[in-house]
């Protein structure tokens, strides 16, 4: 019966061998990936290293930023980290980095005093837009718009509603369920201010998670479902959920990058944040960074299914640098 | 007792021993179907993943370019320092519970009892205690050494109390014949036992190690970080395997999860290799009495 121990060894290595070559044998799909990822070494003499940290919204647009930056750039070293915005301003405020990425404005009432109790100034940089995607399952044929008022009864924090025809007589006899992002999330505080009247303020009693692909299973795996995450998620999952319209008083308008961008999917609609510590930015490799996301951040938006700025909002940023840097 | 009785009896006995098999084979089933199905699924997923972009490149936004190869390098790291913390600590500690201590003291006892304790704390906690203690309380930083440290605390009480079960499985006979010719206590445990126990220690501490680099939580707690295109070092920022898997798995687009199954792939690798390098050891070193 016993295999004699010197041959298990032998099979664990070649159980690992045999993974190894099974997977080597095959490469990943699309050619295109020879690692070539933009123009080789930029000759700049930039070096030192920037840490940035905060919301898991925020932190692809910025990541996305840092690898070009960094190809241009081969002696600065940039970090990101996704505390999410509440735990990014921590950090910042601690002075733990120099750069916090935000989905929503820093908190006046809480985290600004931090920050001037430790002596950190700041400059706030728009750097996108976002939006918040309102979807059901695929077989949802009722729900195609919602009002603001419609949504507030679903997701207020009184909210008894568990059946899709107590949000409206004409919906059929449905259960409904909910997902959606936790409270340490961005997207909630946003979503529950803009909806609900007050931030944080939301019923407790549905499947919350900081991970919006848990949403995108929960919804698209119940007819009744209903759920909310960032415009990016449903581009992904279009062909497993239906998108919402949204009413916010004039009409009902569907969440796309051009509705994000002329703000005329409101209330849904959100600008995405960069703060920079000021002392970091004189320094020369931070100020560099920051010039390259703005000049550049409707490529980058581009390439990290963001919705970019309008050239209004882009020049704003723009002038807010120039006066930041002096 | 007639002789029917005696075959019924028998008869009994048989069917008994039938179904305790069948039930054994059974739990074993359930082990194994677990881990078939989790490997196959990683493997239809990720298969195509695996390749030399995945161990080269530093992390992208863009699937077709991303690799791991700043997490599979810290990883290495973090496993060479953990041997390099756990071994020494966990072995002293053990030698000195085993031979030295006398268990009638209320604080050895004492000691025995927190370290099996100590085992069953959720890693999570052993995270926040590094936060804590390490990374603030010390000013070390959110740096690899802190990760390092914190998995050490995390796999000490494994392999304290598999060393000592190896040390207490030598034969209390050799220790004696030792003695008997006149050895002193540390050439009998230094030429004796220590070698006699080194199997034991090695399948111990490797099976820990195998349960570290595993890890994330405590990680993520102290700092781990989502991107970082360059090679990390023990005093700088750092990211980690299962760090990276589990950032890929929140990523929206479809070609992150199957780069998260191929980095899945890359970590059971390496945990394969270091559990055949144990079994190595331990046969290279097993001695029978």
């Amino acid at each position: 019966m016993g295999i004699r121990p010197q041959s298990r060894v032998l099979l664990l290595v070649l159980a690992a061998g045999l993974l190894a070559s099974a997977t080597a044998a095959c490469g990943r799909s699309d050619s295109s990936s020879d690692g070539t990822n933009a123009a080789t070494n930029g000759g700049s003499s930039l070096s030192g290293r920037i840490e940035a940290d905060g919301s898991s919204t925020v932190g692809p647009f910025v990541t996305a930023a840092a690898e070009d930056f960094q190809a241009q750039n081969s002696g600065v070293q940039v970090t990101v980290g996704i505390s999410g915005t509440g735990g990014g301003f921590e950090r910042f405020c601690a002075g733990e980095t120099d750069l916090s990425d935000a989905s929503r404005p820093i908190k006046e009432d809480e985290e600004v005093p931090v920050c001037q109790e430790n002596g950190i100034d700041y400059t706030e940089f728009q750097v996108a837009n976002d939006g918040i995607a309102v979807v059901t399952n695929k077989e949802n044929d009722w729900a195609t718009c919602l009002t603001v008022e419609q949504l507030a009864k679903i997701w207020g924090p009184d909210s008894k509603v568990d059946n899709w025809n107590q949000v409206d007589p004409s919906f059929p006899d449905q259960k409904l369920t909910l997902a959606g992002p936790g409270t340490d999330s961005g997207t909630f505080d946003f979503f529950t201010g803009v909806i609900n009247g007050e931030e944080d303020a939301s019923r407790t009693d549905y499947q919350a998670t900081e991970d919006d692909n848990v949403t995108v299973q929960a919804v698209s795996g119940d007819k009744g479902g209903l759920g909310y995450f960032g415009l990016s998620y449903f581009e992904q999952n279009q062909d497993t959920l239906n998108d919402v319209e949204v009413d916010g008083g004039s009409g009902c308008v569907a969440p796309t990058s051009e509705t994000v961008q002329d703000g005329s999917y409101t209330p849904l609609s959100r600008p995405l944040f960069v703060y920079v510590k000021n002392t970091s930015l004189q320094k020369p490799e931070v100020a560099a960074f920051m010039k390259y996301i703005l000049d550049n951040q409707a490529q980058i938006a581009e390439k990290a299914a963001f919705v970019p700025m309008t050239d209004e909002q882009a020049q704003k940023a723009e002038s807010d640098f120039t006066a930041a840097t002096g | 007792m007639s002789a029917a009785a005696v075959a019924t009896g028998r008869r009994r006995g048989v069917w008994r021993g039938r179904i305790f098999v069948a039930l054994l084979l059974l739990s074993m089933a359930v082990g194994f179907l677990a881990l078939g199905t989790l490997f196959f699924d990683v493997l239809r997923k990720g298969v195509a993943y695996v390749d030399p972009v995945l161990l080269t490149n530093p992390p992208s936004s863009d699937p077709d370019i991303a690799g791991a190869r700043p997490a599979i390098l810290a990883t290495l790291y973090l496993g060479v320092l953990l041997i390099l913390f756990t071994v020494p600590i966990g072995v002293g500690t053990a030698i000195y519970l085993e031979e030295y201590a006398d268990r009638n003291r209320w604080y050895n006892r004492l000691l025995e009892l927190n370290i099996q304790n100590l085992a069953a704390v959720p890693s999570i906690v052993y995270g926040i205690l590094g936060l804590a203690f390490l990374v603030r309380g010390l000013g070390l930083g959110r740096v690899l050494l802190a990760g390092a440290l914190i998995l050490t605390l995390l796999v000490l009480p494994t392999v304290i109390i598999a060393a000592r079960e190896a040390i207490r499985a030598v034969p209390g006979s050799i220790r004696e014949g030792a003695y008997a010719l006149g050895a002193t206590q540390w050439q009998v445990i230094s030429r004796q036992v220590l070698p006699a126990a080194i199997p034991g220690i090695a399948t111990g501490s490797i099976l820990a190690l195998a349960r570290a680099i595993g890890e994330t939580a405590p990680l993520i707690l102290i700092g781990a970080l989502t991107y970082i295109s360059f090679n990390p070092t023990v005093l700088g920022p750092f990211t980690a395997l299962p760090v990276q898997i589990y950032n890929w798995t929140k990523l929206p687009d479809e070609k992150f999860k199957a780069l998260a199954a191929a980095a899945i792939i890359v970590l059971l690798i390496m945990v394969l290799l270091l559990n055949a390098g144990a079994i190595w050891l331990r046969n290279r070193y097993q001695k029978r009495w």
